[in-house]
């Protein structure tokens, strides 16, 4: 067949798949094909490729081949797509699945634990015992502002003396933008053979430790301790979670195993995607915790009571939450 | 446009054109955007973001503790969120649709959203030590102009494809070519007619005349020949 022949014979037959495409395209508005129209798409689809193949292969002129190739690439989206539901899997992601990538992980969520716990403790105890260590990781300037921060002259230990409650609200963005980027770079430095997640954790390990260290050293644990203790249920846990997520993408850099480093790094992100997920909505309510809650003036007991709770509640949630009867785990 | 006639010739090293086989059993072809482009739809992006964090400060400052606390959000919103809420929505930030670039899967489908939050999420490791000096680096060593976050997240930035209206074959007499041409020349000979009108007289004369060797013609006439030569390749006697 010539190919002006072949033009002329399946000329409507792209005009009608063109027409159709430019339907689906819409977003909005009202569609000018029938639901049953739109079922013969992937048919018509799949014809408008053998005569892209056939062109191809009967050598016929470069601007049809081209003009077919348009179509074909517009459609491929269009018949490949997904869309929707996505607040469904919100909610299944929160009741099962984030707890249950977690535990899936929990080798990483173990050694990202280590690396934040570890420094921590050491400091801590170090800042604890003697005075000057804490010059290591703080400046003279930053010390004395965390000295006047816990003090409790200042009585309202998170606040400065001016804070009022409308400031809570500032705090409360404040810690979104500062906190989940945190656990955003965690994750992403990852990436960086694992080595920019481990400094981060390392880092805000030592000087976590020395903070808490240097302030009960001091004799602040009535400002400091009831502060700290609720929020950090979610938020530290959550900055653990984000360090595995980089540990799994540095792994795949690393040691991909018996897959090329790409493949193992698509498999290794999609599944730390989830932890640091998770991770991000747990530190969006630390924030909500730290802001309204944990700067409250109430009694030092009520405020460990609740932080029992939190501390409880995330342990049950990712050890049991999503655990099914048909086994999963 | 050539790729699709040399296909397997070593032309193809040297191309930016990257193909991918649908499950229909036919090659796309898909040009990759390279780091220049990138980094000037980049650039358009700051500038946007830029006016976008100045209107929200603005805009929250009249409202006290409170506003400050939204535009905080608003900040971290478009700091991470900004590329993806785009590259879902149609594919492309403004700045990529100003370049005429946009994400797609590997594949050739429109960028996930799961693909989209990695890849965006990434920047941050794309950006060390210094503007995008990592990202760069990996562009540049692997084929396909990833940076780290298209690698983990299996993504590609290409160009959008504008489409074009054919450009008809000029009408002209037909007549057969003196000599049994293969596919290609075939090929080459029907290109010359339909690109032809784009190019200057003299190029075309020029180009013509290549084969004035053969068609013992010259100047306007060689390019009539050859557009007849074209028409009998296309309808046949």
């Amino acid at each position: 067949m010539r190919q002006q022949q072949f033009e002329a014979d399946n000329q409507p037959l792209w005009d009608e798949i063109a027409q159709m495409m430019d339907d689906l395209q819409r977003t909005r508005g009202k569609r000018r094909l029938s639901r049953a129209q739109q079922l013969r798409f992937p048919a018509r689809y799949r014809q408008l490729c053998s005569h892209y193949a056939l062109a191809r292969s009967r050598g016929f002129s470069p601007t049809l081949i081209e003009q077919l190739h348009g179509l074909v690439l517009r459609g491929h989206p269009l018949l490949y797509r997904q869309r929707g539901g996505w607040r469904w899997r919100l909610l299944h992601f929160i009741l099962g699945g984030f707890p249950r990538a977690v535990r899936r992980n929990r080798v990483y969520f173990a050694l990202s634990l280590l690396c934040f716990l570890l420094p921590a403790l050491l400091m801590g105890s170090g800042c604890y015992l003697q005075e000057d260590l804490i010059y290591t990781v703080m400046d003279e300037y930053m010390v004395a502002e965390m000295e006047s921060a816990y003090d409790p002259a200042n009585n309202h230990p998170g606040r400065s003396s001016e804070r009022s409650s409308e400031s809570d609200f500032t705090m409360f963005g404040y810690y979104i933008l500062n906190n989940i980027g945190i656990g955003f770079r965690t994750f992403a430095t990852g990436i960086l053979l694992g080595v920019g997640t481990l400094f981060i954790l390392l880092f805000n390990g030592l000087v976590i430790g020395a903070v808490a260290g240097h302030v009960s050293r001091l004799g602040y644990h009535e400002t400091f301790w009831p502060f700290v203790s609720g929020h950090g249920s979610l938020e530290l846990t959550a900055i653990v979670i984000c360090g595995a997520a980089g540990l799994l993408l540095g792994q795949a850099v690393v040691a991909p195993g018996q897959r090329s480093r790409v493949q193992a790094l698509r498999e290794h992100a999609g599944e730390a995607l989830q932890l640091v997920m998770g991770a991000a909505l747990m530190l969006l309510a630390a924030a909500f915790v730290e802001a309204f809650w944990s700067s409250g003036a109430l009694q030092p007991t009520a405020k460990y009571i609740v932080a029992a709770l939190l501390w409880s509640g995330v342990i049950l949630y990712l050890s049991l939450m999503g655990r099914g009867s048909r086994g999963s785990r | 446009m050539e790729a699709g006639l040399t296909e397997g010739r070593s032309i193809h090293r040297l191309d930016t054109v990257r193909r991918y086989e649908i499950p229909e059993g036919v090659l796309l072809d898909f040009r990759l955007a390279g780091p220049v482009v990138r980094a000037c739809a980049w650039a358009i992006d700051a500038a946007l973001r830029g006016l976008l964090y100045l209107i929200l400060a603005l805009l929250m400052a009249l409202f006290g503790g409170v506003g400050t606390a939204l535009m905080l959000i608003g900040f971290f919103l478009i700091e991470w969120f900004y590329p993806v809420v785009f590259e879902i929505y149609n594919g492309a930030t403004p700045g990529k649709r100003a370049m005429g670039i946009l994400v797609i899967q590997d594949n050739g489908t429109p960028v996930t959203p799961s693909a989209s939050v990695i890849r965006n999420l990434l920047r941050a490791a794309d950006f060390l030590p210094f503007l995008y000096a990592a990202g760069l680096v990996t562009m540049l060593i692997n084929r396909e102009f990833k940076r780290l976050g298209d690698l983990a997240a299996g993504t590609l930035v290409v160009y959008r494809d504008r489409q074009q209206e054919r450009i008809q074959p000029p009408v002209s007499a037909t007549s057969k070519p003196p000599v049994e041409l293969s596919e290609d020349e075939q090929l080459t000979l029907l290109a010359f007619a339909e690109r032809g009108e784009t190019l200057s007289i003299g190029r075309r004369r020029e180009l013509a005349e290549l084969l004035s060797d053969q068609t013992g013609l010259r100047g306007g006439d060689a390019v009539e020949a050859l557009y007849a030569y074209a028409n009998w390749i296309l309808k046949g006697r």
